[in-house]
């Protein structure tokens, strides 16, 4: 019998027995969202035991799938049991979209390690609405660690820092100067940072670059409370140097986050920012009903959209 | 949420045939027709094919052959299917000569899409074969 026929209660059975066209199936129905999203969330949820969920974010071309494909031909030698859920822009036209990671993750498919790709389906923030239910059902499933690369990201999408237990960055020779680095936004989220492709010219510079950002935290009091400072770490992501140091950084964070108790404070944040999506998931298919129709009549914007605030909160 | 699931298609290149362009026009074509494309690229295997079809849990399998290679590369394709039980369509694309293309479907390749297909009829090609 097709796992596409499967009840969901069956299928995520299925699922967590190892089965992995279940586990496939499971993936489009949790992406897919709506009533059977939900169920599947209920049926994985008691059956989560926590993996390690790590985001590995940074602009685009810097060299996030080759590094995570590193990763995951790397950590079944460790005797872990990898996933990675690799995200990729959809259209804004035509909701279509080319996710094409695997391209360079390619001879590790079925090797322990299970691969999914996964469209943004109109989200921004560099990740889809459906992440977290992913990230559960291959919990669920027995995957631990869970690895989200995300799409490639500029200054301000950082979502996955509210999705994963560790960030990590990746940035190249030559991206930007001093002045980049103490912009808000994407390296604020740095649990870890890599330098990729630190073959090339500059990659010291780029470290000095860091290095000096991390410094200024300190001296303006924002430096972490419990005294972590983010490692950085040079890699060739393409030659697979530094994937052994990357992993033992992010590793070194997990442990940090055990000792001081910031994974129980980081997986209540995480729970509460996924109610809040669901419940702006909830709420946006209401304000778009209550908008559709509506045409200017002399009223200002604010105006109206008070009034209807308060027929929506009714 | 939406009423139609999208359509999610695996392509790649099997075996040693390093003829692309046709391959990344197609991926293009289906993605501007909505659908999800997950790109494999050159030098695939059927072993490499179907870990990723499962995983990605596709609704079809497109390849792309240029190297003359279909009449042994596409039936091992199908067979490779069969044997892990796995129903789904399966399209080629590329060059395949008129008298080849009965000995592919007979063999079980839901669709065969020549060089200058138009847009229309590769996306028409990918939807009968998932409805199918």
């Amino acid at each position: 019998m097709s796992v596409r026929e499967l009840s969901s209660a069956d299928l995520v059975e299925r699922a967590i027995d190892g089965d992995r066209r279940a586990i496939g199936r499971t993936l489009t129905l949790v992406e897919r969202g709506g009533e059977i999203a939900d169920q599947i969330t209920e049926l994985t949820h008691p059956a989560a035991k926590g993996s390690h969920v790590v985001g590995i974010t940074g602009a685009p071309g810097a060299g996030k799938s080759t590094l995570t494909g590193q990763l995951i031909r790397h950590l079944p030698t460790l005797g872990l049991r990898p996933a990675v859920l690799a995200v990729d822009p959809s259209s804004p036209l035509t909701g279509g979209a080319i996710l094409g990671d695997r391209v360079r993750m390619d001879d590790v498919a079925g090797d322990g390690g299970f691969i999914r790709s996964v469209a943004t389906r109109g989200h921004a923030g560099g990740l889809a609405l459906s992440v977290p239910g992913s990230v559960r059902a291959f919990d669920a499933c027995g995957f631990d660690p869970v690895l989200i690369e995300t799409v490639g990201v500029g200054q301000v999408e950082v979502d996955v820092a509210g999705a994963a237990d560790t960030t990590v960055v990746v940035v190249n020779p030559g991206w930007g100067d001093a002045v980049q680095a103490n912009k808000a936004g994407l390296l604020e989220v740095a649990d870890v940072f890599v330098i990729n492709k630190a073959d090339r010219d500059g990659a010291n510079d780029t470290r000095r670059d860091l290095e000096l950002m991390l410094d200024l935290s300190h001296v303006s009091g924002h430096e972490d409370e419990t005294g972590y400072r983010p490692p950085i770490i040079m890699t060739t992501a393409t030659a697979g140097d530094g994937v052994q140091a990357l992993w033992d950084a992010v590793t070194a964070h997990r442990t940090h986050l055990e000792a001081t108790g910031q994974l129980e404070h980081r997986r209540a944040a995480r729970f509460r920012y996924e109610v809040r999506s669901r419940l702006g998931t909830r709420f946006e298919a209401s304000i778009i009903a209550a908008t559709a129709d509506l045409e200017p009549d002399g009223r200002s914007p604010a105006a109206v959209a008070v009034e209807l605030a308060g027929h929506l909160l009714a | 949420m939406s009423a139609e699931p999208v359509i999610r298609i695996v392509l790649a290149k099997l075996g040693l045939d390093g003829h692309d362009r046709g391959i990344k026009v197609v991926a293009r074509i289906l993605r501007d027709a909505g659908m999800e494309v997950i790109y494999l690229g050159l030098r695939q295997t059927t072993a490499s094919i179907i870990a990723a079809a499962e995983e990605e849990d596709a609704d079809a399998i497109g390849l792309s052959m240029h190297n003359a290679g279909h009449l042994a590369l596409a039936p091992a394709m199908l067979a490779a299917l069969d044997e892990a039980d796995l129903d789904i369509p399966l399209i080629i694309g590329g060059i395949v000569p008129d008298q080849d293309v009965p000995i592919l479907e007979a063999a079980g390749v839901a669709a065969i899409l020549g060089p200058g297909a138009p847009a229309e009829e590769v996306v028409a090609a990918v939807r009968n074969a998932v409805s199918a």
